[in-house]
């Protein structure tokens, strides 16, 4: 049941709320950090030299605006929607990561602080965020589940090109989740001159705020160019979600457009009936980890479960805490795709367009592959392409059976 | 309108005045390693000397904590530990024990999970006397802390190096029981604070409160505890006598017979260190 709400733009409120959603769950020594990251941003977000700032290095660093495509063959061969793909694998890094490290480390540098960490899953983030430390000459330190190094290989050896630190997370999973409750640990251990750069909509706030804010470029680029390409807005938006910052930064400048559906694709792995999957809006309930309150996976006691996912990068058991406001308002739908699904819309995509995805948006082309042929020849559906698919091959070749 | 609380904190601290002393605080994982063994190591506490008994309720991502209770927490919950099992363990050393004070640690989630009031009314019928959750800051005071000031349980807050004099009163506002101060910046079982430093922050807290202090993280031999005791009105140790269970396991994971015995026997030697403190 769709709620009536008069804009779904306006969250989160001062105490970072999106509904029941968000929040400030972390330790007392982080607090007042989290206080002044918000005053921070606060004053940036206001600061036209800022914006100037950001413009730039979006401009001229990262190579935007990113490219709106009409992905010609896949439309016949799907045969119903017309599908655009955002093309924000194409900027520098290879995905839509980079918008977000560039904000955030403006923003450290405008605070003063001279060392970055961050979490990463796939490696995308930590490369991202890598790069732009090498850019501002700032010293690096990644965390990295020791099953994600394991199956990421190339972007770890990326990161180290960099310059970046990698520590091998072992405690828990070894992965996404327990690099950042490393990172968390790493960062209360030295709030004086570290700053957290968070990859993904979610952690306290003003973190999911500021990381949709940051990767908002994609939708606003969005529509101007589907304007010029069609003279009107999308019909439909999809996108993949595993904390969700690709999805948050393609749909929050379409959520008051009440005729745009909007679609959220999470990684059903094995499939959502099995306890291998990574979905955790369609799989889990209301929880609160690393910072805020949201969808986690999660047992009977409380106790957060292991997500998985052949994707990296959507093997977590939470969710940005706007992606839980919004599938409970029911202003975006939430769906999944598994893993068998994924591969296969990972291969379409690369005979059919030249295009290889990343195995993150190849979710989101199999939900798209599901609906597109059911809907009319005029209907306009967007999907976020936020990554390109090099560093998955030796993880496709394993799951095809080949060798490489 | 609260609730009164147990009164177990404020006898037990004007006892270890009225003593010349500082006092003990011990903590482990409740259900580590299993739950009969961390049993016996509960109700053998009192008697090794420990003042104030700190049960860690386990969960699976403690981020504010370091290896040692990480893997606490691990082995408990593979053993099958649960939050309601950890009220019953508090509530079987209550049958034996009314007067040692008892503060439950852990995270949000799991008490989330259970239901906040369903959790607080449980957790006084048992003979909890308190509360420390780690990722509830003053901000999220409407979400446990302050049903649990109705409910009648303590709601003990940390403060930590980074909690300035501006902030330092709305930390303390609905604190209650003690205060317990983080004497790092850092996760437990890591790094340890100078003695000149936790004197002069232990002064600082005095300035704005009259609550008693409890002084916590990388407190690990008998002369720590020695020393933090003399200034602040009890000494927490966590991760070294966490580890001393961990060194009380098989190679498969299993107590050895003389676990209980063996942590008991190293609170002992902490615990003297605190009947030499002189106190507060």
């Amino acid at each position: 049941m769709k709620q009536q709400i008069n804009t779904y733009r306006a969250g989160p409120d001062e105490q970072g709320h999106f509904g029941i959603f968000g929040g400030r769950f972390v330790a007392e020594t982080l607090m007042p950090l989290i206080l002044e990251v918000e005053k921070a941003w606060d004053a940036a977000r206001d600061d036209p030299t800022f914006a100037q700032e950001l413009e730039y290095y979006f401009k001229h660093y990262v190579g935007r605006p990113s490219p709106l495509y009409f992905a010609n063959r896949l439309t016949e061969h799907f045969g119903g929607a017309k599908v655009y793909f955002k093309r924000d694998e194409l900027n520098h890094t290879g995905a839509h990561k980079i918008n977000n490290c560039v904000g955030q480390i403006l923003l450290a540098r405008r605070m003063g602080k001279t060392r970055i960490i961050a979490e990463t899953g796939a490696g995308q983030h930590g490369v991202a965020t890598a790069t732009v430390c090498a850019l501002f000459d700032l010293p690096c330190t990644i965390y990295m589940g020791s099953k994600d190094i394991a199956r990421q290989a190339p972007n770890v050896f990326r990161m180290k090109l960099l310059g970046a630190e990698v520590k091998p997370v072992t405690s828990g999973s070894n992965s996404l989740k327990d690099a950042m409750n490393e990172a968390l640990r790493d960062w209360v251990a030295n709030v004086e001159d570290t700053f957290y750069i968070i990859g993904t909509v979610a952690g306290p706030h003003p973190y999911p705020a500021m990381v949709r804010d940051f990767q908002s470029v994609i939708g606003r680029e969005t529509r101007e160019q589907m304007m010029e390409a069609e003279g009107r807005l999308p019909d439909s938006l999809v996108a993949c979600i595993g904390g969700g910052s690709n999805a948050m930064g393609l749909f929050h400048p379409f959520l008051d457009e009440a005729d745009i559906k909007i679609i959220g694709v999470e990684a059903a792995g094995l499939g959502v009936d099995t306890d291998k999957h990574a979905a955790s809006l369609t799989g889990g309930r209301p929880g609160v980890l690393h910072g805020n309150r949201t969808y986690l996976l999660q047992d009977d006691d409380g106790q957060i479960l292991e997500a998985h996912s052949i994707s990296a990068g959507l093997d977590y058991p939470g969710i940005g805490p706007e992606h839980s406001w919004l599938y409970e308002t029911g202003r975006v739908e939430y769906v999944s795709a598994t893993d068998k699904e994924a591969l296969e819309a990972f291969q379409l995509c690369s005979r059919m367009e030249g295009i290889i995805p990343a195995l993150e948006p190849s979710h989101a082309l199999a939900h798209v592959s599901k609906i597109a042929g059911g809907l009319p020849k005029d209907h306009i559906l967007c999907m976020n392409m936020c990554g390109r698919g090099d560093k998955d091959i030796f993880t496709v070749a394993e799951a095809l059976g080949v060798k490489i | 309108m609260s609730a009164a609380d147990s009164g177990r904190f404020s006898r037990r601290f004007a006892a270890l005045k009225a003593a010349g002393r500082g006092g003990l605080i011990t903590f482990i994982t409740a259900g580590d390693p299993d739950y009969e063994s961390s049993k016996q190591i509960v109700f053998g506490l009192p008697e090794a000397g420990a003042d104030v008994i700190e049960l860690g309720m386990p969960f699976s991502d403690p981020m504010a904590d370091g290896p040692s209770v990480q893997a606490a927490s691990l082995r408990a919950l593979a053993a099958g530990m649960k939050l309601a099992r950890v009220l019953e363990m508090v509530r079987e050393f209550r049958a034996r024990d009314d007067d040692t004070p008892i503060v439950l640690m852990g995270y949000y989630n799991p008490i989330y999970s259970y239901g906040v009031d369903r959790f607080l009314a449980e957790a006084r019928e048992s003979g909890v006397d308190g509360l420390i959750v780690v990722d509830l800051p003053p901000e999220e005071d409407q979400e446990l802390c302050l049903p649990a000031l109705k409910a009648g349980l303590n709601f003990i807050r940390l403060a930590t190096p980074t909690t300035d004099d501006q902030r330092l009163p709305t930390v303390l506002s609905n604190t209650s029981g003690f205060v317990y101060y983080v004497s790092v910046m850092g996760i437990t079982g890591t790094k340890s604070a100078t003695e000149g430093a936790v004197k002069a922050a232990v002064e600082r807290l005095r300035r704005h409160t009259d609550l008693p202090i409890g002084v916590g993280f990388g407190i690990k031999t008998p002369e720590n505890v020695r020393a933090v005791a003399s200034v602040a009105n009890a000494a927490v140790v966590g991760s070294a006598i966490i580890d001393r269970i961990a060194g009380g396991l098989d190679g498969n994971g299993r107590p050895k017979p003389d676990l209980a015995a063996g942590v008991l026997g190293y609170v002992r030697e902490l615990a003297a260190g605190v009947r030499g403190s002189g106190g507060k």
